[in-house]
């Protein structure tokens, strides 16, 4: 149907939330469960749902069977494939399509809970089990603003979204408010931006207001390029509508009537939602020309990215919607005066623009009892890395770094030790143990060295060489940078190329004052915040891992046993047959010895290659690592 | 032979090219749009069809060489009917992406250097993120992601698609 007017819509809502079941059993469509075979779950659900129903109809009348709904991402991506049933909260994890059979016999006829698929955890001996999804420890501390439809509702469906209040907000800005009070509203609330910078969204929003313009643009940005970072995508495949609304309700704000989604190619999934989202919108009158009977009329395009990194950074975004390549320019101009075809531009990433229909609903005390007085709100985090519960979270603001990875994520896999957390992705930072009581901030993560980011939160522990994480991250951000301004293209050359030599053992002290040294330089002079910012995950590592780098650069030694130039490769005389083989293989000729007498490696010459160990027969080849102690 | 056969290729390719332009109205503007569409069609951007694209959106064939290898996601090279993404972001490095990538290219028997295998069936890139952290180390196969790789797991993976049993689902 095509919404009219803001009563018509507001019927509809009334009506959804009343008809939509309460009995529901959902299966989480996020990416990590589908990968883990959630779509024949699902598939199964619904084939017995389906058979199930005639019995039912049959024999119980009043009882509607549970409906299931393929949801977007729930969280816990670690035990996927997840599934939920509503009106309990009940959470099965890492369910089978085995388990389909039990969950309808018990759960959902007779509402018994099955024990084996609940979340539970060990403590003292004892077993404790969690069946209800708000008890589980993981999402116990976790606030759901952004994520609130995330996980619980169809996000291929406009009528689930609706039954949120869905479009409510754009309806309430539309209709009685004017654009000054949208941004006052935004601009109280204190929402910053949540692409990492941190920029207050209302201030940004009343820059591009008051330029005079034929035209203005809003422009999403879902080119989510951090590596470990996804809470970008889980709304874009979760919620698409929240994000869509989001940007209808900017674009009145700043007196836009088109809009841009620019989405990264590698995230199909969230394109063709985004297209549906945006299709069923237009039919709907919620989108498009006169929304809602009113005189604002705003749509929506999506532009897939083509993979380039730098093309995060507003500018370089701009750059590449216009079709050229994707290189940031100097500011000013701001976008918000000269932006997308030179027009006024207001680029806000999907996180932000998710959370504002909530808070034009809610209200902007609302939001702010949430959070910080300087952060207010939530954020969400990709948990991942060396942590027991990877997944999707989102907490509040000025939750401490302990309480995401030991409550929500649960400590550390195998238990091994906490080592670092790399926050902000390769524009972030590592932070070390003493920061594990520093509240998630903007300004909190700044002064320790490291950035919000859009959110990816990395745990290492002792396995992991932080030099080597230090080298992997000079490696992607060398790889793209895009060469217009000397400092970032050469500067990030000249930084891996010192880094590797520490990882490769050649390094001297001199070399790690030189990478310091560069480092602030490609910080200080560097045209766009891609090269401002490559150098933190080196500085932070100095500062705060040095001694590690003392041990790769004198010792020769990589204490997490990681790089390869530690390793030594030695003969076991006892078992050496003196057979020559490893000899013959080594491609550097560093291999002596004659018949009868066990052979013997040169380690001034040896490339650690392996070839001697895979070639022996006897298993003679030994390897070791380095210790401190060994010269 | 080869030339010819090429030749008979290219001359469909334009018609095809013809439509794709169209339907982006001739915009400049739109070129990103327009490459991704051809390479989606040709599985790469032929240096023929770049001169032409620039012709017809009256832009320098420069202009459209400098933006087509600006962006990781084009090839200038013809790519294998299976692209497979091997994911080398943070939580897939910490967790071993490089053992992952070392099987896929041993499986496929590419020597260094080598992108795509002779036969055009696949073609190896690594990719920064594919946003799959919780599953790491993880890649894609066209548009299917797979997780919590080993050896063994990779193997059944290339192994269904060499025999064109695609869009298998998941783990």
């Amino acid at each position: 149907m095509v919404f009219k007017d803001r009563v018509s819509l507001e019927a509809k809502v009334a009506e959804l939330k009343k008809s939509m079941p309460k009995r529901k059993v959902l299966v989480c469509g996020g990416l990590g469960c589908l990968a883990k075979g959630a779509q024949r779950v699902f598939d199964l659900l619904v084939e017995r749902l389906e058979t199930e129903k005639l019995s039912w109809t049959v024999e119980k009348i009043e009882e509607t069977p549970h409906h299931p709904v393929k949801t977007g991402c729930m969280g816990l991506c670690e035990a996927g494939p997840l599934v939920m049933i509503e009106p309990q909260g009940i959470l099965y994890l890492r369910v089978k399509p085995e388990d389909v059979e039990e969950i309808i016999e018990e759960t959902l006829k007779k509402g018994v809970i099955v024990e084996r698929l609940v979340y539970q955890e060990e403590k003292n001996g004892r077993k404790e089990l969690w069946p209800l999804m708000k008890d589980v420890p993981f999402y116990r501390k976790q606030v759901k603003v952004v994520l609130r439809n995330c996980g619980s509702i169809d996000p291929e469906s406009l009528d689930e979204y609706l039954s949120r209040d869905g479009y409510l907000a754009l309806a309430k800005v539309i209709t009685e408010m004017s654009p000054d009070d949208v941004i006052g509203e935004i601009t109280k609330s204190g929402l910053r931006g949540r692409g990492g910078g941190g920029f207050p969204t209302g201030r940004k929003w009343q820059f591009a207001r008051v330029v005079k313009a034929d035209k203005k643009y809003i422009i999403c940005n879902g080119d989510e390029g951090d590596p470990g970072a996804f809470m970008d995508r889980s709304v874009m495949e979760g919620d698409p509508h929240s994000v869509v609304e989001g940007m209808a309700i900017a674009g009145y704000a700043i007196g836009a009537q088109e809009g841009y989604i620019y989405v990264r190619a590698e995230y199909p999934l969230a394109v063709r939602r985004l297209k549906k989202a945006i299709e069923e919108a237009r039919a709907a009158g919620l989108l498009g020309q006169n929304i809602l009977g009113t005189s604002f009329s705003f749509d929506i395009i999506i532009r897939e990215g083509a993979g380039a990194f730098v093309c995060g950074e507003e500018t370089a975004l701009i750059a590449s919607i216009e079709g050229k390549r994707g290189m940031p320019n100097p500011r000013p101009p701001y976008p918000a005066n000269r932006g997308l075809w030179g027009k006024p531009t207001v680029i806000n990433n999907v996180e932000t623009l998710a959370n504002v229909p909530a808070i034009i609903l809610r209200g902007a005390e609302w939001f702010r009892s949430f959070g910080t007085l300087t952060s207010p709100g939530t954020k969400t985090f990709a948990l991942a890395g060396k942590v027991k519960n990877t997944g999707l979270v989102e907490v509040p603001m000025g939750i401490t770094i302990r309480e995401l990875v030991f409550d929500i994520g649960g400590g550390i896999q195998n238990d091994r030790a906490f080592k670092a957390v790399q926050v902000g992705g390769p524009s972030g930072g590592c932070l070390t143990e003493k920061h594990l009581d520093l509240p998630i901030d903007y300004d909190s993560l700044c002064g320790a060295g490291a950035i919000m980011g859009s959110g990816g939160l990395i745990v290492l522990d002792e396995d992991t060489c932080i030099v080597e994480v230090a080298r992997f991250f000079m490696n992607f951000t060398q790889n793209e940078s895009c060469g217009k301004c000397v400092p970032c293209r050469e500067g990030t050359k000249h930084m891996l190329n010192l880094l590797q030599k520490v990882v490769d053992g050649k390094a001297s002290m001199e070399d790690v004052e030189l990478l310091e040294k560069t480092a602030v330089v490609v910080k200080d002079a560097s045209l766009c915040g891609l090269g401002k910012t490559a150098p933190n995950p080196v500085l932070t590592t100095l500062r705060y891992f040095r001694d590690e780098y003392v041990d790769h650069v004198l010792h020769r030694v990589c204490p997490a046993h990681v790089c390869q130039a530690m390793k030594e490769y030695f003969i076991d005389p006892e078992k050496c047959r003196s057979c020559g083989k490893c000899a013959r293989v080594c491609p550097v000729s560093c291999i002596s010895g004659r018949p009868k007498v066990p052979y013997v490696i040169d380690q001034n010459q040896c490339i650690k290659c392996g070839s001697c160990f895979e070639a022996c027969p006897f298993d003679a080849i030994v390897i070791s690592w380095r210790r401190k102690n060994h010269e | 032979m080869e030339g010819v056969s090429q030749e008979v290729a290219l001359g469909r390719s334009f018609e095809k090219v013809n439509a794709i332009l169209k339907k982006h109205a001739y915009n400049p503007s739109n070129l990103v749009g327009i490459l991704q569409e051809v390479q989606e069609e040709y599985r790469y951007l032929p240096e023929e069809i770049l001169t032409y694209i620039a012709t017809a959106l009256g832009v320098s064939p420069a202009y459209v060489y400098g933006v087509a290898t600006f962006y990781a996601q084009f090839s200038l090279k013809p790519k294998g009917k299976n692209i497979i993404r091997v994911c080398d972001g943070t939580a897939c490095h910490v967790k071993g992406s490089s053992a992952v990538l070392k099987y896929v290219r041993e499986y496929l028997g590419l020597r260094e250097g080598e992108e795509t295998t002779p036969d055009l069936l696949f073609t190896v890139e690594t990719v920064a993120c594919i946003g799959a952290c919780a599953l790491a180390p993880a890649m894609m196969v066209n548009d299917d992601v797979y997780g919590l790789l080993d050896e063994e797991k990779v193997k059944e993976i290339l192994e269904r698609y060499e025999e064109g049993r695609e869009g298998a689902d998941g783990v």
